[in-house]
């Protein structure tokens, strides 16, 4: 339970960090936050012969508005996030997944863009990106690029980053008015992997009828799992049960969720439509009382 | 792979320490092996136990998801330097003790960093937002339900 030998270079700017990747391609490893990174060395899993700490480029941390956008740099850690009253406003959603985001422990240390980057299928913050419709910066020596959140997560724990990029930065767009999101999960215990999780985001007009609704899933594919056409029937009606309950059935049908030690595929397929239901309802009802 | 070694001073409890470490140390091991700060508990080795609990900066991290080199020139505090220079008990230790709120004792260093520093934040928690804090500490023997007794007395004993 102790990591195999590598070399550890502290990386003191950005483009440090990046001419490094760029020597050492898939040898090296960014160490951002460290939460899934260290602990999958200690079990070997993971033998990066560099480490380069992203730790000290502070520039890679942050939150700022930017035109009709909020960016969000790669290093920021959940714990910034959590704290910043302004930021949860404007994405309750984050907000209200935020605790079920690991351990108060982890969320001191673990980074988004470490989060992202690791691309566990299991976990909440892809499945909010692709669902808030999110792109991400990422960026080499010579050339950076956008990519869209949801062409991101290509496979589970595999993304469309090159050896030498780096996710350096994420932008939400802001959520219009008139919406209401919601995130639910469904863990074994506080804090552990989701079993199934949903992110609800609903815009309604002024019947209160749908006018655009965005559902995403974690814990039930390889990737961060985006079903909102499985939503499409909600467009231009007010939100009914017997409409949820024919979401949650597409919903059913459209995810092929692996099963797990913890939970059969039937058992997340029925989780997953119970969610969907809960959470579509809970979204409507704040879209409505303009939460 | 020549053994990749770094110099390391940081300080732990107030006290300066500088030592040479292999790069792949970790920090839990860093503190019970080269400072002989046994204190510090390692359990499970992947982030879950919360036993190796301490403060780095003032906030509960996981030293076992660390490595020493990155606690270079930082402040951690660890068990050893809960209880104050005359030998007294933290309040939450005293309270642990009242209370009940430890059996084998394997888990209760990294709770007593990961709860001393939810009671600086939070005075007044309600037992749900205990429960919440404690969520990333395991322990086998109680249950729980002692040592959030403990941590509401101490909460009330701290706010005088």
């Amino acid at each position: 339970m102790k990591p195999a030998p590598f070399k550890y270079i502290a990386a003191t700017s950005l483009e440090h960090a990046l001419v490094l990747k760029a020597e050492h391609g898939d040898d090296a490893k960014f160490l951002a936050g460290g939460q899934s990174l260290i602990p999958t060395m200690n079990f070997r899993l993971a033998r990066p012969a560099i480490l380069i700490d992203v730790n000290g480029i502070e520039d890679l941390a942050g939150i700022r508005a930017s035109g009709g956008t909020t960016r969000v740099g790669a290093l920021t850690r959940y714990r910034a996030l959590q704290r910043d009253a302004t930021f949860t406003q404007l994405f309750p959603v984050i907000g209200e997944a935020l605790p079920h985001i690991a351990h108060p422990q982890i969320r001191n240390r673990g980074t988004i863009g470490g989060n992202l980057s690791h691309a566990d299928p299991a976990s909440e913050l892809p499945a909010i990106a692709v669902a808030l419709g999110g792109r991400f910066r990422v960026q080499a020596a010579k050339q950076e690029r956008w990519i869209e959140a949801s062409d991101f997560f290509v496979g589970a724990l595999t993304t469309d980053l090159r050896p030498d990029e780096m996710l350096v930065e994420i932008e939400l767009p802001l959520p219009e008015p008139h919406a209401g999101s919601c995130f639910m999960e469904i863990a074994r215990r506080r804090g552990d992997f989701a079993i199934v999780g949903v992110v609800v985001m609903m815009t309604l007009g002024e019947r209160n009828e749908c006018t655009g609704v965005r559902l995403a899933f974690c814990g039930v594919g390889e990737t961060p799992v985006d079903a909102s056409s499985a939503a499409d029937g909600l467009i231009g009606h007010a939100l009914t049960e017997e409409a949820t309950r024919d979401v949650a059935t597409s919903v059913q049908t459209m995810i092929d969720p692996a099963g797990s030690i913890h939970a059969t595929a039937d058992y997340q397929r029925h989780i997953a439509g119970v969610l969907t239901e809960r959470a579509l309802q809970t979204a409507n009802q704040r879209a409505r009382d303009g939460h | 792979m020549d053994i990749d070694y770094h110099d390391v001073t940081l300080s732990v409890n107030g006290v300066r320490y500088s030592r040479r470490v292999e790069s792949r140390m970790l920090l839990s091991d860093f503190l019970r092996h080269d400072l002989a700060l046994a204190g510090t508990h390692v359990g499970c080795e992947h982030g879950v136990c919360g036993a190796c609990t301490i403060l780095l900066d003032g906030q509960p991290v996981r030293s076992c998801l660390m490595l020493a080199v990155q606690a270079k020139n930082h402040e951690l505090s660890t068990i050893e330097g809960l209880a104050n220079k005359d030998g007294e008990y933290h309040p939450l230790q005293q309270a642990m003790h009242d209370h009940h709120g430890l059996q084998c004792g394997y888990c209760t260093p990294g709770i007593l960093m990961t709860m001393t520093a939810f009671l600086d934040e939070n005075t007044s928690p309600t037992e749900e937002e205990v429960r919440e804090a404690l969520s990333g500490n395991l322990c086998r023997c109680t249950g729980y339900q002692n040592i959030v007794d403990a941590v509401l007395s101490a909460a009330e004993k701290m706010r005088g």
